[in-house]
């Protein structure tokens, strides 16, 4: 623990890499290892020996595999868009600060903490066709039949929304505090209304933490599982890929099916964020403002 | 040519909570005045600042401008143009996008808000900038950005919320410098906020000296500066020294069983009236010998300044005397001292 | 007056939310406590048979066993092994420190399903496959990162001079460990030891992979039991999942004490910004 010369970053000494050691052994061991094994199960089908890409092709020619890559982006991408709207909706009205803030942020957190599937069973209770819901609707006449909110496509979003909503929102909250206030001041005393200030003030600058929401909430919808099963149709409308893995893994024992599966799915979360990456990049070379280039 | 304002006048109250900021807190400004507001932090001057823009609002009181009453207007439509202490530049935007913002808003052409804000570079001399990010300048450059960006729109008063504090000691008499030739030239209406008595003194016509909320004292730099009203104005002008006392007959000061007598200018006190006497560190003649106002003083600490060396003396009575004075000192040392009478005032004691 | 309605707007939505979730879990606690319940607002009488009826039928003591020895095994193997290792990252920079911080942020970042599979697949492919073992090792994989990254703050909190200054006051390194460093990480840990509970307690997707029928806790048991569908009586896996968040709650409760809010839905706000 001597100082270092002049700031300079210092080389790990032994110390440094007995602390780092079984943390690092562990990630490379229990994480990487299993992922890197994973893709090359996935490429090493049980009827064939070498590599092959038989189970991608199998995926590809089945439609009712391939099929839940379009089922869990219709789940995943409205997913996201209303969660992190909703977010950002919210966090930019709190942005100053709000009453009773410790509460409200409890009581946000609270779905998160429950966890999934009290949720769910929740969610199917309360939002069934003949839960609390309904029968409020119904009874005060805003409604003639139940709305079916449970066992499809809306019920796994509702779940969904609940589970994503409180850490999108605190992130961007977090994030839009860290904006320092008197840029918003000083455009006012430019002349800048409400909404002139949220488009050209706030907004570019928010930018960063708003692409960066988009990215996390939609990667963690795609791999939506026990919401698909408990509130949806896992054999039918919202049969996501997360699922089709699962059934292959531990239905079928076809692990190496199953890891194609899984690289198939990853590679989607992937795609979603270069995707994410490359419509911010269009956004920031968007001109900010009509004059300013001479 | 900018468009000037007859007057602006206030009187505002704003509370936080239980604790009153500004108590009946009352200005008028003139057309091309510089009004300062000078106070420790904590005084409320910013508050004052901070609603006369608009941007947050009083608890009581009215705003008028030339006739027309303003409380209730939106800060974008007052046409105010404001300083901030941290710049407040986009960083988003380049120097000539921030310049050009509040014209966009104002939709004007494209070839109008080019040759204004080129002039406006001009006039802060940053002509070359105008691509550069904020990020990219130093913070005399940004202050300068900032100060282009409120002027180019004109606004008919310029509010500045103590614009150098973020500067260094060479930076802040540069940009003093430059403040005063801007507001000479376009004969703007300020009003300025700061704790810096150097700033408020040299750019000033008018000096509010604030404290918690409530006005201390008003007027010319000279009057503040020579003839402060109370301890707190004194003490913010420099005067270190103070010593209590009672009125005398004669209109002395005498401490506590005319241990000791202090005979100072002209003032309004009644004998047996408690008051204070100030003098400044650099009026105090040392080594000097006088028939009035002469004590003895031991040498404490004295510090090297260069021209002049800055000691505290110990008094025969214990009390510390601040000096700042040429002649030479050794620690240990016994010197005479005197207060010249017209350089010793007579303030009302305050209850410590 | 905008601003005003502004706010409307917020307050209406967080009383909706709110409301939503008063109904959700309130709805599960009467319909465990109710005999028979079918499309009537409330049901006409109640009971706490189903309570017993879970507590026997799904094997609850075992389950409930399982789960305290997974929280607690994973709770004090991940600081353990993260202590050491925040400690460095905090106080040195050197090259490949950023790849470092990567790799500890992947399993963060990357949705267990993804890497759950292939996880799955290698533990089974070992002796311990489906065993509690297995369940303890799959949730050491995120949890040991979220103890690195909530550890990081800590220590980088205490000033270096402190472990300087002991230095010159004759301390050696083992003495500065306990005596300095030790007592003002008692904080970090209780703030990462009770992360780590509430996200071992409620941890499914991990859990389902990798347990086995005698290794599951309360969560995943929850789980099979509502989707073992009509076998089971709705109201006793309500009663059951009333009994978990019951569970639950407590925990959270104890956690407020130590954790701010917004650390609970810790998983990634700390590595971005």
């Amino acid at each position: 623990m001597i100082a270092s010369r002049r700031g300079e970053p210092r080389e790990l000494d032994l110390t440094a890499v007995l602390c780092l050691a079984p943390s690092v052994i562990y990630v490379v061991v229990m994480f990487v290892y299993p992922f890197l094994h994973g893709i090359y199960l996935s490429l090493r089908p049980p009827k064939q020996t070498g590599l092959s890409l038989a189970n991608y092709i199998a995926f590809f020619s089945d439609e009712w595999q391939y099929g839940t890559i379009w089922i869990t982006f219709t789940l995943a991408v409205p997913t996201t868009v209303i969660v992190v709207s909703t977010a950002l909706f919210l966090a930019y009205g709190m942005r100053r600060g709000i009453r009773m803030e410790r509460t409200i942020t409890t009581i946000l957190v609270l779905p998160v903490s429950l966890g999934v599937i009290l949720l769910s069973i929740g969610i199917q209770g309360f939002y069934g066709s003949r839960g609390w819901f309904n029968q409020i609707l119904i009874g005060a006449g805003l409604l003639s039949e139940p709305l079916q909110l449970t066992n499809n496509h809306t019920g796994v979003m509702l779940s969904l929304f609940m589970q994503q909503f409180p850490f999108c929102f605190l992130m961007l909250l977090g994030y839009i505090s860290g904006i320092d206030p008197t840029l918003e001041k000083s455009a006012r005393t430019l002349g800048a209304n409400s909404w002139i200030v949220f488009r050209r003030v706030m907004l570019p600058l928010m930018a960063p933490g708003i692409a960066i929401a988009f990215a996390l909430v939609f990667v963690m919808t795609f791999a939506v599982f026990p919401s698909a099963i408990l509130l949806g149709q896992p054999a039918g409308a919202t049969r996501t890929i997360a699922i089709a893995a699962y059934h292959q893994a531990f239905e079928h024992y076809d692990m190496s099916y199953a890891s194609a599966i899984a690289v198939i799915m990853g590679l989607c979360q992937l795609a979603g964020l270069v995707l994410i990456v490359l419509v911010r990049q269009r956004m920031i070379a968007a001109p900010t403002m009509g004059v300013g280039k001479r | 040519m900018s468009r000037t304002l007859d007057s602006l006048r206030f009187r505002i109250t704003k509370r936080f909570g239980a604790k009153v900021v500004l108590d009946d807190f009352a200005l008028e400004v003139r057309g091309r005045q510089f009004v300062t507001l000078l106070g420790p932090s904590g005084c409320g001057k910013s508050t004052a600042l901070n609603i006369v823009a608009g941007l947050i609002p009083a608890s009581d009181g009215e705003l008028w401008i030339d006739g027309a009453r303003i409380d209730q207007m939106p800060a974008e439509h007052r046409g105010f143009g404001m300083v901030f202490q941290n710049y407040a530049l986009f960083p988003h935007m380049t120097v000539f996008g921030n310049i050009a913002f509040g014209l966009e808003i104002q939709r004007r052409p494209a070839a109008e808000i080019n040759d204004r804000v080129r002039a406006m570079l001009a006039l802060v001399r940053l002509p070359e900038l105008g691509d550069r990010y904020p990020s990219q300048l130093s913070g005399g450059q940004q202050q300068r950005v900032a100060i282009a960006r409120a002027l180019v729109l004109e606004p008919r008063l310029l509010l500045l919320d103590e614009p150098l504090s973020n500067l260094d000691a060479k930076l802040r008499i540069e940009m003093r410098a430059e403040i005063k030739r801007i507001h000479a030239s376009l004969g703007l209406t300020c009003i300025y906020v700061t704790h810096d008595q150097i700033e408020a003194l040299s750019l000033s016509d008018w000096i509010v000296v604030m404290r918690e909320g409530i006005v201390m004292q008003a007027g010319p730099p000279s009057e503040i500066y020579n003839h402060p009203k109370n301890v707190f104005v004194a003490d913010f002008m420099g005067f270190r020294n103070f010593f209590s006392g009672l009125v005398n007959a004669d209109g002395e000061l005498e401490g506590a069983g005319g241990a000791w007598r202090i005979k100072g200018r002209a003032h309004a006190l009644a004998p047996g009236a408690a008051a204070t006497a100030a003098i400044r560190p650099e009026d105090v003649q040392v080594g000097a010998d006088a028939s009035v106002n002469r004590f003895n003083g031991r040498v404490e600490i004295v510090e090297y300044l260069g021209r002049e060396n800055e000691g505290v003396l110990r008094l025969e009575d214990q009390s510390s005397l601040w000096v700042h004075t040429p002649a030479r000192l050794a620690p240990g040392e016994t010197v005479p001292v005197t207060f010249p009478p017209d350089k010793v005032i007579f303030l009302p004691a305050e209850a410590p | 007056m905008r601003g005003k309605l502004w706010s409307l707007a917020l307050y209406l939505f967080v009383l909706g939310f709110i409301l939503n979730l008063l109904g959700i879990v309130t709805h599960v606690t009467v319909s465990a406590f109710a005999k028979r319940w079918f499309g009537t607002p409330l049901p006409p009488s109640f009971t706490t048979d189903w309570f017993v009826y879970a507590w026997t039928n799904f094997d609850l003591g075992r389950v409930l066993t399982v789960t305290v020895i997974v929280a607690l095994c994973v709770v004090v193997l991940a600081l353990l092994i993260a202590y050491p290792a925040a400690y460095i990252l905090a106080r040195r920079n050197f090259r490949g420190k950023t790849l470092l911080l990567l790799l500890y942020f992947l399993p963060l970042v990357i949705p267990q399903m993804t890497y759950g599979i292939s996880l799955a697949t290698t533990l089974y492919g070992w002796p311990i496959g489906g065993t509690i073992f297995a369940v303890i090792l799959a949730n050491l994989v995120p949890m040991v990162p979220l103890a690195i990254f909530v550890l990081i703050p800590f220590f980088e909190q205490i000033s270096l001079n402190l472990e300087w200054g002991a230095q010159t006051l004759g301390a050696s390194r083992a003495q500065i460990f306990r005596r300095i460093l030790l007592p003002l990480t008692v904080p970090g840990m209780l703030t990462a030891g009770v992360l780590i509970l509430v996200n071992t307690v409620s941890n499914f997707e991990l859990t389902f992979l990798v347990s086995g029928s005698g290794s599951q806790t309360l969560v995943v048991a929850l789980f099979y039991n509502v989707f073992a569908g009509g076998v089971r009586p709705v109201y006793s896996v309500d009663a059951m999942a009333l009994m978990y968040m019951a569970t639950v709650l407590v925990i959270l409760l104890v956690a407020l004490h130590f954790v701010r809010p917004t650390q609970m839905v810790f998983r990634l706000d700390q590595g971005v910004r």
